[in-house]
């Protein structure tokens, strides 16, 4: 077998001898799960995720859903991916090019096959590669004779005759002992890569509570499996992926937008306030909103609202009443809310946006990650309408990102775009859990003295208006979108007055520059031949390429942004330290421009727009390229 | 609340600024006239506006106010209300705000029944950009954007509001002053959605627009007002009723052979009748008064069940616990 290609050579034992067969160590393994979308290949491959996780590897995790619910059995379109990156090392991405492709049926593998590194293994279900299947993927001649597989290495193992044998006498029907295919390859794969099956047979155990006899099933299916890697000759040995060398604390596996719903609550809990979320759902965004829809204890307000608007409208008047409110959504509920976030900037109410970009322009590829609301964020509403915007760069970092959009927005009275990707989203990778303690406080100070209360006096140093709400004996004030006197906040039309507010506004979202921690370079801090400049979810493909290219001695670093309105402080500095800047990023250069733009920098960009992340051999060449001119 | 309220508690400083002659003054009259006997004290008070003329409302009730954007005013009050169900949600909207920009917020908080009250100013015309048709203006109507008439079937404020089982239906008119009060204070009483359609003259861009129904001459053969338990009756000697002929409403001179008996009793709880009433036209009456009036849980006062329901059962949100819930594992 030629798992993985950087390991070979490494096998010490010769796989003639009898049982137990060799372990061949490995230091990384990409393995993508491809199947119908209801072959179960997102629960077999977060199930194997969370067996790597238990045996110590650092894990990065990517799925790949099909843009129908439910598209025809067998047909390319109905095709639902999951794909694992494992590893003794750090892991920055999912993993470019799978060493391995679990492939359930035809479609499956047409639909996989170009992403494969040469060598690569490919399983397959045997029994799903019959003439109507081959037909439906589009294949001409059964892929698995024809030959042209053969720089591949093909294991065909019968899954579906053998999960049938597994489940004989159990009773089930042929339908849901169909369903139980996916056990079969989970147990394989587990023996595979030494994973032991416990941890999944107690997941099995509690999601299968109520039926018993599918319990049953799918634990002897998942036993059948593991026994059948071990037994059969058609597979030579096993494989081990050691531990990696992580900090030491408690983890969980989190995805994007589950981290994000966290750091949300966590930030209404450390502000002592309640959390209320007015949303519309929206991919790639709604599991945030189906996430705190089940935090209501803490205490967090969900509402589904009628539309876009009314989502942002909604959070727009929980704010106003005190609440830590947010609103989540993807580009094109970004354009429908921009009016209402214009309203927010303006009278000052804190509020959090957040925008899980997804590939457009219009409805574009509602599943696939792009990072092109940049410009939308920054200047995506009439007048001047200055936002503070933060970016996540992995999936766990959304928590963090989220618990800081809210401390901005409530510390300066400000709405605060975050923006994630569907990337990150429903991306996975081990996360710390960060002690609740030390998290930072968040200061929530409702104005309450009536003598000398002005709505739009400001904080000296913040620039920030009181926060007061009704509900409070001699506050009573009105606020709203038409232009407003300087402190009273009433109606006017002065001219002057008109300018001080806007550059006041401005000067407020510049300020909070000063507490955005210095840059780290990635590399050398004192410069260069080439720094790489990303945000948001290329953070992962951009740090393991220059890592890459450093190993082989380049002098290129990388830096990441996660503030991107106001940018710090250093940042000009520090760029200006490399001989050139490049800007690798997910759309057609909207970093790039602001970055030329604020500080005339000969920055070129590196753009991606096919709703797919880069590789990071996609940056390793192209920095390759820039170093040799 | 202890202190007596007034109505000079709910006069805000500021210069009001509606033109000469506009219906606004007189609504705003009776809102701060009747305000006070709410008991409900102005730092407890809030309104909401969209834009356009009626949307300036906020500025001048000394409660706390947010004049928001186009249409908006509902979504905006809906998530203030869900939060903070203690406070008083008034909405002021107009025809053109309420129903036509923010047609969509309107029927939605209508049917959830968010226990807030909506003032809608119902005068028939695009007053703030100076004089277009709206969505309630008349088929043929001549505006500045409609020179060979409107071709537009209007909306019928009621019957909108009634199509989504709105709890709390009214009407009223602007210059009916104690009408108005009235209707204010049941719509105060009412928990859930209250809806009042108040007729409002737009002096400038459309003069006289409910000039039948409010012409002291004209209005008591043109008005019918409606009280819940009491036959449907009108007239300047009250001398006139609402008889069905069979499926059909129609207006009859009461004499010795038709008598009260024979009209049609009104009640606020039948939703087939205010239906019906809500779509009176000439030659029939224009009904005033409340249409409809029924009990159904509030939307916030569920939401805010849920929450307690959830704490009771799984206790108060425990973060630490909610971070490290699911599959952990420690790295040594």
């Amino acid at each position: 077998m030629a798992v993985p290609p950087e390991a070979a050579g490494q096998a010490a034992e010769s796989h003639e001898s009898v049982a137990p067969k060799p372990h061949l160590k490995r230091d990384q393994v990409v393995i993508r799960f491809a199947g119908d979308s209801g072959d179960g290949m997102q629960l077999t491959g977060m199930q194997f995720t969370s067996e790597s996780a238990l045996a110590g590897n650092d894990i990065a995790t990517l799925p790949d859903y099909p843009a129908e619910i439910r598209a025809p059995q067998g047909t390319l379109a109905g095709v639902s991916g999951f794909q694992l990156n494992f590893s003794s090392n750090e892991v920055f991405t999912p993993g470019d090019e799978p060493n391995v492709l679990v492939a359930m049926n035809p479609a499956a593998l047409r639909t996989n096959l170009e992403d494969l590194q040469p060598n690569a293994v490919i399983i397959v279900d045997c029994e799903a590669f019959n003439e109507s299947n081959i037909k439906r993927a589009g294949y001409t001649s059964n892929p698995l004779t024809d030959h042209s597989l053969d720089k591949f290495q093909v294991i065909e193992v019968d899954v579906t005759k053998l999960t049938s044998l597994a489940v004989h006498g159990l009773g089930l029907n042929n339908r849901a002992a169909f369903r139980c295919r996916n056990m079969f390859v989970l147990g394989m794969l587990s023996w595979l890569f030494q994973r032991p099956i416990d941890a999944t047979i107690i997941s099995l155990k509690n999601r299968f509570k109520k039926v018993p006899e599918l319990l049953e099933a799918n634990i002897r299916v998942l036993t059948a499996g593991y026994n059948y890697g071990e037994t059969t000759e058609m597979f030579a040995s096993s494989y081990e992926v050691p531990a990696a060398h992580i900090a030491p604390g408690l983890y969980r596996n989190i995805t994007g937008n589950s981290a994000t719903a966290l750091g949300f609550v966590a930030a209404a809990v450390k502000a002592g306030r309640p959390l209320f979320l007015g949303s519309y759902p929206i991919t790639p965004a709604s599991d945030i909103l189906h996430d705190l829809a089940g935090y209501k204890n803490f205490p967090v307000y969900t509402f589904q609202a009628e539309d876009e608007i009314a989502g942002v409208c909604s959070a727009i008047g929980a704010a106003f009443g005190g609440a830590i409110a947010i609103t989540t959504t993807s580009g094109p509920g970004m354009n429908l809310k921009g009016e209402a976030i214009g309203l927010a900037m303006k009278v000052e109410l804190p509020i959090v946006i957040t925008d899980v970009q997804r590939a457009g322009p219009s409805t574009g590829m509602p599943t696939k990650p792009e990072q092109a609301d940049l410009m939308q964020a920054m200047y995506g509403r009439h007048g001047e309408s200055p936002v503070p915007i933060i970016a996540a760069s992995t999936p766990a970092d959304c928590f963090d990102c989220a618990f800081e959009a809210v401390r901005i927005a409530v510390k300066y009275m400000t709405p605060v775009i975050l923006l994630t990707d569907g990337q990150l989203a429903n991306g996975a990778e081990p996360w710390l859990l960060p002690d609740p303690d030390k998290l930072a406080p968040i200061k929530v100070e409702f104005a309450t003295n009536p003598e000398g209360f002005l709505p739009y006096a400001r904080d000296p140093e913040t620039l920030s208006r009181p926060w007061a709400v009704p509900g409070t004996k001699g506050l009573e004030h009105r606020i709203g979108g038409l232009s407003g006197e300087n402190l009273t906040g009433n109606v006017s039309h002065s001219p002057a007055n008109n300018e001080l507010m806007v550059r006041t506004r401005a000067r407020k979202v510049e300020g909070i520059k000063r507490e955005i921690p210095p840059i780290e370079v990635f590399g050398d801090a004192s410069g260069g031949d080439l720094v790489v400049l990303g945000w948001g979810s290329t953070f992962g493909p951009i740090r393991e390429a220059v890592k890459r290219v450093r190993a082989k001695g380049k002098k290129v670093s990388h830096v990441h942004l996660r503030y991107l309105n106001p940018m710090p402080g250093d940042l000009s500095e520090t760029l200006k330290r490399f001989k050139q800047v490049m800007v690798a990023e997910m759309n057609m250069g909207q970093l790039l421009k602001l970055v030329r733009a604020e500080y005339l920098i000969d920055a070129f960009g590196f753009n991606k727009i096919q709703g797919r992340p880069f590789k990071v051999s996609e940056i390793e060449n192209r920095i390759n390229r820039v170093l040799e001119g | 609340m202890a202190t007596v309220l007034n109505r000079k508690d709910f006069v805000s400083n500021q210069e009001v600024r509606w033109c000469p002659g506009c219906g606004d003054y007189a609504i705003l009259a009776a809102v701060q006239k009747t305000m006070p006997e709410f008991g409900v004290a102005p730092e407890n008070t809030v309104f909401i506006s969209g834009i356009g003329c009626s949307s300036r409302f906020p500025y001048y009730m000394n409660t706390y106010g947010f004049h928001t954007i186009h249409g908006r005013a509902p979504a905006i009050a809906t998530g203030l209300k869900i939060s903070r169900p203690d406070l008083d949600v008034w909405v002021v909207t107009g025809d053109g705000d309420g129903l036509s920009i923010g047609g969509n917020h309107l029927i939605h908080v209508l049917r959830r029944n968010v226990d807030i009250k909506i003032l809608l100013f119902n005068n028939r015309i695009y007053g703030l950009t100076k004089g277009q048709y709206s969505p309630t203006s008349e088929v043929g109507k001549i505006t500045k954007s409609t020179p060979a008439g409107s071709i537009d079937f209007p909306f019928n404020p009621i019957t909108v509001a009634l199509g989504t089982h709105g709890t709390f239906v009214a009407r009223s008119i602007d210059i009916e002053q104690k009408h108005l009060g009235e209707m204010l204070k049941r719509a105060h009483e009412h928990r859930g959605t209250s809806f009042i359609e108040i007729l409002q003259n737009c002096s400038i861009f459309n003069e006289g627009a409910f000039n039948d129904v409010t012409d002291k001459a004209l209005k008591a053969d043109h008005q019918l007002v409606l009280e819940h338990g009491k036959p449907l009756i009108f007239g300047k000697n009250r001398d006139k009723g609402i008889r069905m002929n069979g499926m059909r409403p129609e207006a009859v001179q009461l004499s010795a052979t038709v008598t009260e008996k024979d009209l049609v009793v009104h009640d606020e709880t039948n939703l087939s009748l205010a239906f019906m009433l809500g779509h009176f036209e000439p030659p029939l009456p224009t009904p005033v008064g409340v249409f409809y009036a029924v009990s159904r849980p509030t939307y916030d006062g569920a939401v805010n069940q849920q929450l307690v329901d959830a704490k009771a059962k799984q206790g108060a949100g425990d973060l630490r616990a909610l971070l490290g819930k699911g599959d952990t594992w420690t790295v040594n």
